[in-house]
């Protein structure tokens, strides 16, 4: 009997120590990757994407000869600072609510005479795709500490605000899932992942406000575009188009919600 | 299933917002359209996700806004969920835990980077929202907690005729969630043939075996 007693309050003791410990590891393994982040954060691999985005914003580039510098990204032509807090807007020489990257592949075609078709049919990562990327991490860059404030003014920035809110809630596929699935409540993971609440302002620096960044875990610089598409493929969706309605009316209702946020693109993920 | 095919003709009604300047918001339905105007018009097959993946059933439509359905809705969506359920061939709920933890643990299948959908090629993703064994500290938090599942509930002896009700509920969710929650965040595992009865079965054991480390 008293051995018993004995033996079911060791054993209370060791299950509590191993709930504790369970408990501890999670906390340290939380723990350990912020400050992995943070050790990281001194050393961005995202440099050397703004400088090589800066590099191809000034060179004379394409059948036209022609630099970016008179791009307009919607605070004028030429003016990068300030310009990615309020993307996506719209624009009167494309009559489009446009996001950072579709805008830079219509200065491409307009000023540089690349087609803007084929860029936006590239993969990720290779040719003049992998340039555009290089080209968003450089203007986000500029608006680092900033806060996000994209112009509602136009009926086009609002409808697009109506659009995506209802794309966001789009259920659909063999799994059922939308975005609102992860990223429509507050303090959910996936697996350790912290998932932002995007229905409203996640907070300074989160969500909208960290793209473009760099991915440790795959060593790839990712824009927007390509956080939508790797959720869309996870989504099991089918393939989103680069620019496509969906992944800028998407832009506009994340963007509007994360007003006030503080961006700190290119940020550094897992 | 009933599947509701996207229309074919919103693009129009955008083409023609940029004519008249289109002053007023569009009305909350005629916005419902445009939205999946765009939705049919952005996305294109890529591999093994084609865009017939867009035809939202009656759940998925009614389950793609801010809100839940009517209470009409929702009972008529786990009426159908729950009447299209097909339990385990003569009773045999129960598989091997040691493949539903691996199960548990995979999370791959069905993206358009897969190459094949057949169920054996998929896992069940169940970390990535539950904890299962407190063993495995990476786990998701969007759906409850699952350690000590079958000993909370009672089951000690999974053949025992007091266990039944708790074998088929746990069934019935994995088949189709939808039966009991009609906007359930959860996968239709069945239902949508992402896992096959045998791999269920697995998933039963490492939920319902008093030997599984879950109900330690």
């Amino acid at each position: 009997m008293r051995r018993g007693l004995l033996v079911r309050s060791g054993a209370w003791a060791m299950a509590t120590l191993l709930a504790g410990a369970a408990a501890q590891a999670q906390k340290n393994t939380a723990d350990g990757i912020a400050e992995y982040r943070k050790m990281l954060e001194d050393g961005n691999p995202a440099d050397l994407f703004e400088a090589k985005g800066e590099a191809l914003w000034k060179q004379k580039r394409g059948p036209k000869n022609a630099s970016l510098e008179s791009c307009d990204l919607g605070k004028g032509p030429g003016v990068v600072k300030g310009a990615f807090v309020e993307l996506p807007r719209y624009f009167a020489d494309t009559a489009k609510v446009q996001d950072l990257e579709s805008r830079l592949v219509s200065c491409m075609q307009a000023l540089q005479g690349f087609d803007g078709a084929a860029i936006a049919g590239t993969p990720f990562g290779r040719g003049e795709q992998d340039n555009v990327t290089a080209l968003a991490t450089y203007v986000a860059a500029a608006s680092r500490g900033l806060r996000f404030s994209l112009p509602q003014g136009h009926p086009e920035e609002r409808r697009l605000y109506e659009v995506g809110k209802r794309v966001f809630y789009f259920r659909g596929g063999p799994y059922d899932f939308s975005c609102a699935s992860c990223h429509g409540e507050d303090g959910k993971r996936i697996r350790l992942q912290d998932l932002p609440n995007l229905t409203k302002n996640p907070g300074d620096g989160v969500g909208f406000a960290a793209w473009p960044a760099y991915r440790v875990s795959n060593g790839q610089m990712w824009g927007m575009q390509l956080r939508l598409n790797d959720c869309y493929r996870q989504q099991r969706f089918p393939y989103p188009g680069f620019g496509s309605e969906v992944t800028v009316a998407l832009g506009v209702y994340m963007g509007v919600n994360a007003k006030g946020a503080e961006s700190i693109a290119p940020a550094i993920k897992r | 299933m009933h599947t509701i095919q996207l229309p074919a003709v919103p693009a129009l009604v955008v083409t023609a917002c940029g004519i008249i300047g289109c002053a007023s918001m569009p009305s909350s339905s005629e916005l419902d359209q445009q939205a999946r105007a765009a939705i049919k018009a952005s996305f294109r097959d890529q591999g093994i996700a084609k865009v017939d993946r867009l035809n939202q059933d009656l759940g998925q439509r009614a389950c793609s806004g801010p809100t839940p359905p009517s209470p009409e809705v929702a009972q008529r969506i786990e009426a159908d969920a729950l009447a299209g359920i097909r339990w385990p061939e003569s009773g045999r709920y129960l598989g091997d835990w040691r493949e539903g933890e691996k199960l548990a643990q995979n999370g791959r299948g069905l993206t358009w980077t897969d190459t094949s959908a057949a169920p054996r090629d998929n896992g069940a993703s169940c970390y990535n929202c539950h904890q299962i064994d407190k063993k495995e500290i990476s786990f998701g938090t969007i759906g409850p907690s699952l350690w000590n599942y079958g000993k909370l509930r009672g089951v000690r002896d999974p053949g025992d005729a007091a266990a039944a009700p708790i074998l088929q509920y746990t069934w019935g969710k994995l088949w189709n969630s939808k039966a009991y929650a009609a906007c359930s965040n959860m996968p239709r595992f069945g239902h949508m043939q992402l896992l096959d009865e045998d791999q269920l079965r697995h998933l039963m054991a490492l939920l319902l075996d008093p030997k599984s480390p879950v109900n330690q």
